[in-house]
């Protein structure tokens, strides 16, 4: 990825961090992206709710969460791949799949325990292929989880679904609570979204592990150096990627009460990039943390529901989210603007 | 001719049938050839018909295929998939091959109205007939067999309106991709009957993209901003999954009318209109697409027109699922059966 990266014995000291390059700006106050974003949603949020009837309802206000949450859930765990300096494309995979086999296994006549089990190893083999192919194999994580993706996406296609879509049958009932259920008036979707936010959140900040995350995608060649187990530690985030994909797979399914499995042809990915980019955590990695997904999973969230109960077309929705984009996009570039030490950092 | 031929020529006629009667025990002992039978054997033996969907792996689709396979096989005809998987690049491919291998039949499903357009008209200056299914381009080829998409738009609408009677008569539309002709023209059919009852208020017509979970996100925002909704317009059973899921969500359902359209496969349609999902899914019922498409291969191959010569549709008869015949038997179809059939 980077070029210290691909020669074994590169020389470190080149490339000084993203977020040491920050410090060193100093004294002046420069807001990074994740503000400006946050901003951004502050200033439509007052817009909307002063202007919309209807908007800020309690009510619409459960309905806007809801709506992302699955999306959130997958921010989540694009989040620990991307903050590793990494990117899994094969989140849609992921999130289709296993969660698909589950209800095919179920209409089948299996257990749903062993439908789940036989999901999340799916998954989990998913996460071990790509956290090999990535630290051991050294393969870019672009390719590496674009291959891996095409490969489940097309082995589920070809041997384990009948139909694209595969029905919710009555076995998985159990189920439903996870996707249509409220606990205390609040739909189960939301408390999901903030169950996987603390669980990434406490890893992330409270772990060592979660630490050494950080480290590796500040400078990976330095976090070698210093003794860190670079190589495992990546393959645990594809691993912790891959999970919460099923995951957020399965309360999917049960929010729409089917797993259409052709969702991995959606533009779903961009989405999950946007959510993570938006909300500030560079590409570069090293930078950023949960906060950072769900705000901008919030603005993404704030500006769907809008647009939905001020029934615009769909062109001109795609029209609108295209502009706040790069609006959020070029604010940061203006005020934070790149210099060939953090572009050395792997942009992508 | 005089009033006397006119008096005449039955009774001649009848006398000429009496005579052929009298005649045919004597011969029916030494057997009869039918004398167009042979030639309808040869017409379809080892005849290949091309079958591009946009995507297999769906109960639309894969019924088509199974249906068409089921009719034709028997008399040496091969059906051949090209399964396109979604991408419009690749049917166009798919087609432009096929042009070149020329097989007696095409079997299109179009993605949109314009991009198979040039490429179906030179098929069949080509000498492939070309028969259309459910999803029509702008070149009208000989066959067109499907859905009438106006129609489905209209009753839809109008069981949804006349639910409404008494009620709020706010309605909201769900519609499925823009770039599809099919929701397009349901649209239309949608604009007709609301032309007619101007009491009707639209509250939300907006596009989920075929998809559930969007369908679903767009339902539960408007539900929020408007509670008292008495029916949803959706365009497609796979879609409005997601639409009824929000629906019962709210607690509306029941209280909310919602109509859509579908193929008739029973757990997509059957079985959701009798959980209450749906309160009406106007089915295309794919079985009779499937028989009606090889009923007009097999007439077209015997009758060895040139292709495009006549253009015409066949429309489907649709079937109005509700609760009154979800049970009954022969409503839906199941896709495994007729796999399992072929």
């Amino acid at each position: 990825m980077t070029k210290a990266e691909k020669s074994p014995r590169g020389e470190s000291g080149r490339s000084p961090s993203a977020a040491r390059v920050r410090r060193a700006r100093g004294g002046l106050f420069r807001p990074s992206q994740q503000t400006i974003v946050f901003a951004l949603f502050l200033v439509l949020f007052l817009i909307f709710s002063l202007s919309l009837h209807g908007f800020l309802t309690p009510d619409n206000m459960l309905t806007l969460l809801q709506n992302v949450a699955v999306l959130g859930i997958l921010g989540l765990g694009m989040a620990v791949v991307v903050i590793g300096r990494g990117i899994d494309l094969s989140l849609i995979a992921a999130l289709a799949v296993p969660p698909g086999l589950v209800l095919q296994m179920v209409q089948n006549g299996h257990t749903l325990s062993l439908a789940l089990i036989a999901a999340f190893a799916l998954g989990l083999a998913l996460g071990l292929v790509n956290g090999w192919l990535i630290a051991y194999a050294e393969v870019p994580s672009l390719f590496a989880t674009l291959a891996s993706g095409l490969f489940l996406a097309g082995l589920g296609q070809a041997a384990l679904f009948k139909l694209d879509v595969v029905q919710w049958s009555p076995g998985m009932n159990a189920l439903t609570i996870l996707g249509q259920g409220r606990v205390a008036g609040v739909p189960v979707p939301i408390v999901m979204f903030g169950f996987a936010a603390i669980v990434l959140a406490l890893f992330l900040r409270q772990t060592r592990l979660g630490s050494f995350v950080y480290a590796i995608g500040d400078n990976p060649n330095a976090a070698r150096i210093a003794g860190l187990p670079a190589r495992p530690v990546v393959v645990l985030q594809y691993v912790m990627a891959s999970l919460v994909g099923v995951f957020a797979g399965i309360v999917l399914a049960a929010s729409v009460n089917s797993m259409p499995t052709r969702i991995y042809n959606s533009t779903l990915i961009y989405d999950v990039i946007l959510v993570v980019v938006l909300g500030g955590i560079g590409l570069s990695g090293g930078r950023g943390g949960i906060v950072n997904v769900i705000i901008g999973t919030l603005l993404i969230g704030t500006m769907l529901n809008a647009m939905t109960i001020m029934d615009l077309s769909y062109s001109a929705q795609n029209l609108i989210k295209g502009l706040v984009l790069l609006i959020a996009i070029m604010t940061d570039s203006f005020l934070n603007p790149r210099n060939e030490e953090t572009a050395q950092q792997g942009d992508i | 001719m005089t009033g006397l031929m006119k008096k005449i020529m039955p009774a001649i006629a009848g006398l000429g049938m009496l005579a052929l009667a009298g005649n045919l025990p004597a011969n029916a002992q030494q057997g009869l050839d039918e004398p167009f039978q042979a030639q309808f054997t040869k017409a379809l033996a080892g005849k290949v018909v091309a079958y591009v969907p946009v995507a297999m792996n769906f109960d639309l689709t894969e019924g088509w295929f199974a249906g068409v396979k089921q009719q034709l096989a028997p008399y040496g005809v091969k059906v051949e998939v090209r399964d396109p998987n979604w991408s419009t690049n690749a049917g166009a491919q798919a087609v432009t091959t096929l042009i070149s291998e020329k097989p007696a039949v095409m079997i299109i499903h179009n993605p949109d109205v314009q991009t198979y357009a040039k490429l179906l008209q030179r098929a069949e200056k080509e000498g492939i007939y070309v028969i259309q299914i459910n999803m029509g381009s702008a070149y009208r080829s000989t066959a067109f067999v499907g859905a009438n998409w106006i129609e489905i738009g209209e009753r839809d609408t109008e069981a949804v309106v006349e639910a409404c009677h008494g009620k709020s008569n706010k309605i909201a539309i769900v519609q499925g991709a823009l770039s599809a002709a099919a929701s397009a023209y349901t649209l239309k059919g949608v604009e007709n009957i609301l032309a007619k009852h101007p009491e009707i208020q639209v509250v939300s017509s907006q596009a989920a993209d075929w998809d559930a979970a969007k369908a679903k996100a767009i339902t539960q925002t408007v539900l929020k901003q408007h509670p008292d909704i008495c029916g949803i317009v959706g365009f497609w059973d796979g879609m409005d999954i997601g639409t009824a899921a929000a629906v019962k969500e709210a607690g509306l359902t029941g209280k909310l009318y919602l109509a859509t359209s579908g193929g008739g496969e029973t757990r997509g349609a059957c079985d959701q209109v009798k959980s209450g999902a749906f309160d009406l899914d106007m089915s295309y019922d794919v079985p009779t697409q499937a028989s009606d498409m090889a009923a007009m291969i097999k007439w077209l191959l015997d009758s060895g027109m040139k292709p495009g010569e006549v253009k015409s549709s066949i429309y489907t008869t649709l079937i109005p699922i509700t609760k009154a015949n979800a049970d009954a038997p022969g409503t839906c179809w199941s896709l495994s059966a007729m796999q399992n059939r072929s």
